[in-house]
């Protein structure tokens, strides 16, 4: 996993109260690298969203490290975007596979975001991630 | 002012749980009485009914008639003018399925922009197989029903049908259904008033209402998910063919073909939903309970304090007839997504609706993705709308 995601990580897990939280999620959405227009197309789209989330996933120069590039028009699923992006971005599907979304977002204290009943789009992204890697293993 | 604490003592949930519940368009919670009679159904009485001459499955047949009779009598209306359902949705849809015959090419169904999809997107559906047109009553920038250009559209565009909302889902808008569906009556339209909303709080005389159906849901009112019911005119079930057939709702069947029943029952195949009727039943004993006296005006008191609260957040916009309406808040806070808004209030314990409230048409017309929705109800208190209050401006701070 990257330093950058594991300093996160050690940041959020020091973090009690919810409000702390989200102020860092949102801070994170600020700095998640915004998808030009021409990119934000329907065919990007991750359905079943209460927010518009678009979405690419792809192989860096190397052709063996994962981009994913997301972004959202909400201020939090965009600092959760920034989360799983600093954790999965830069790995090779090897790499990737030994980690568990669910499992991070649990001990990030984020986990609520992964249920079903949201609409945010989080859990699509997260399946979108791994049916990518299983495709290309 | 008011006091509920008789009526919100009533609700189990409230005692078990640190939510404050302001989601009550979505569904409501159910009293003692309503959970009790579920129960007592399963544990003492469970029959089938219709069938068999025991006197146990004859017992457990009044006790579901007798369910039927008491919403007759509290909309006003005769037993046989009821058919059960599984919802509102259910019940518009067997209005759809089964009117083709009297919808023919290039007539004119009306529905409002404020309409929720289950009273929409069906319509456009009978459009598709008839070629028929769908039209749409107009509503101003507040989202409010500009009832004059509706009236005039009715009469001008002589509709073979008006399908309208008794209140708002999104908005909380109470409709002028009386003058609209006597417009419609006034070009012989066939009508279907939806009352899923309305019905939690109002008590709509289905008497001295013209319209054809009336559509609504058991647990937007107190009770058990799983029963709606379709209340017709005793002359507009008739206008029906027939919806789903099976038992029950048969009179005679041979190998070669089957007389089927008349009037509601015609429209009823299969077990119906028994307990789910049974639990409705206390429900509507709850309603009409003497605590629920003041229902109303306590509502519409809680409601005015409510936006008034709102009102004095400066950026919040609110959306719909503040006037007429049923208990709803719609709002939006500056342009932070509502989504935002409603996930830092869930953090906070309030459960609150947030997104289009499946009314994507009148959202695009207010010229919003969505809103975050406060719906009321009888058992909720001052107290709640405080702790929203509260955690809304927490939300504020951290957004800004």
């Amino acid at each position: 996993m990257t330093e950058q995601y594991l300093n996160l990580k050690q940041n959020f897990i020091s973090k009690n109260a919810w409000q702390d939280k989200y102020r860092d999620i949102m801070l994170l959405g600020k700095q998640l690298p915004k998808l030009p227009n021409e990119l934000k197309i329907d065919n990007a789209k991750v359905h079943g969203c209460e927010s518009n989330v678009w979405l690419y996933i792809d192989f860096d120069e190397s052709e063996e490290r994962l981009v994913v590039s997301a972004d959202s028009d909400t201020r939090i699923v965009k600092g959760l975007i920034f989360i799983i992006c600093s954790m999965v971005n830069g790995l090779t599907i090897d790499e990737f596979k030994r980690i568990n979304i669910q499992s991070e977002f649990e001990s990030l204290g984020l986990i609520q975001h992964l249920s079903p009943s949201r609409g945010n789009g989080i859990l699509a992204i997260a399946q979108k991630i791994s049916d990518f890697a299983i495709q290309n293993s | 002012m008011l006091d509920n604490h008789e009526i919100r003592s009533q609700f189990p949930f409230f005692s078990h749980s640190d939510f404050i519940y302001l989601d009550n368009g979505a569904t409501t919670q159910k009293p003692q009485c309503v959970i009790d009679a579920l129960c007592h159904f399963y544990n003492f009485n469970n029959a089938n009914v219709h069938r068999g001459v025991s006197q146990l499955a004859s017992n457990t047949t009044q006790m579901y008639e007798q369910v039927r009779s008491k919403l007759a009598t509290h909309c006003a209306v005769k037993p046989d003018q009821i058919v059960w359902t599984k919802g509102a949705t259910e019940a518009i849809n067997l209005v759809v399925s089964s009117i083709d015959k009297h919808i023919e090419p290039n007539d004119i169904i009306v529905v409002s922009a404020l309409e929720h999809h289950a009273n929409l997107v069906p319509w456009q559906e009978l459009c598709k197989r008839t070629g028929a047109e769908l039209r749409v009553l107009p509503i101003n920038q507040q989202g409010v029903l500009n009832i004059t250009a509706s009236l005039n559209m009715i009469s001008s565009l002589k509709p073979k049908l008006v399908a309208v909302t008794h209140a708002s889902n999104a908005l909380g808008n109470i409709l002028p259904i009386e003058q609209l569906i006597d417009a419609a009556k006034n070009v012989n339209a066939i009508t279907l008033v939806d009352g899923a909303q309305a019905m939690q709080h109002l008590k709509p005389n289905l008497d001295t209402l013209n319209s054809d159906f009336y559509v609504l849901s058991a647990h937007k009112m107190f009770g058990p998910t799983g029963v709606g019911a379709l209340i017709a005119k005793p002359h507009s079930l008739a206008l029906l063919d027939t919806y789903q057939t099976g038992g029950e709702m048969i009179e005679q069947v041979s190998f070669s073909s089957s007389q089927y029943r008349q009037g509601n029952a015609r429209f009823e195949a299969g077990t119906p939903n028994i307990a789910g009727v049974i639990g409705f039943g206390a429900a509507l004993d709850f309603l009409n309970s003497e605590a629920m006296n003041l229902q109303r005006s306590y509502e519409e008191s809680l409601y005015q304090y409510t936006i008034e609260q709102l009102k004095k957040i400066d950026g919040v916009t609110l959306y719909g007839d503040l006037e007429n309406n049923i208990g709803t808040v719609s709002f939006n806070y500056k342009d932070e997504h509502h989504l935002d808004v409603a996930t830092l209030l869930d953090q906070s314990g309030i459960v609150v609706r947030s997104g289009n409230h499946c009314t994507q048409p009148l959202m695009n017309l207010l010229g919003v993705a969505g809103t975050i929705r406060v719906s009321l109800s009888c058992y909720n208190s001052y107290e709640d709308i405080d702790k929203f209050i509260f955690a809304l401006k927490q939300a504020i701070e951290l957004l800004d």
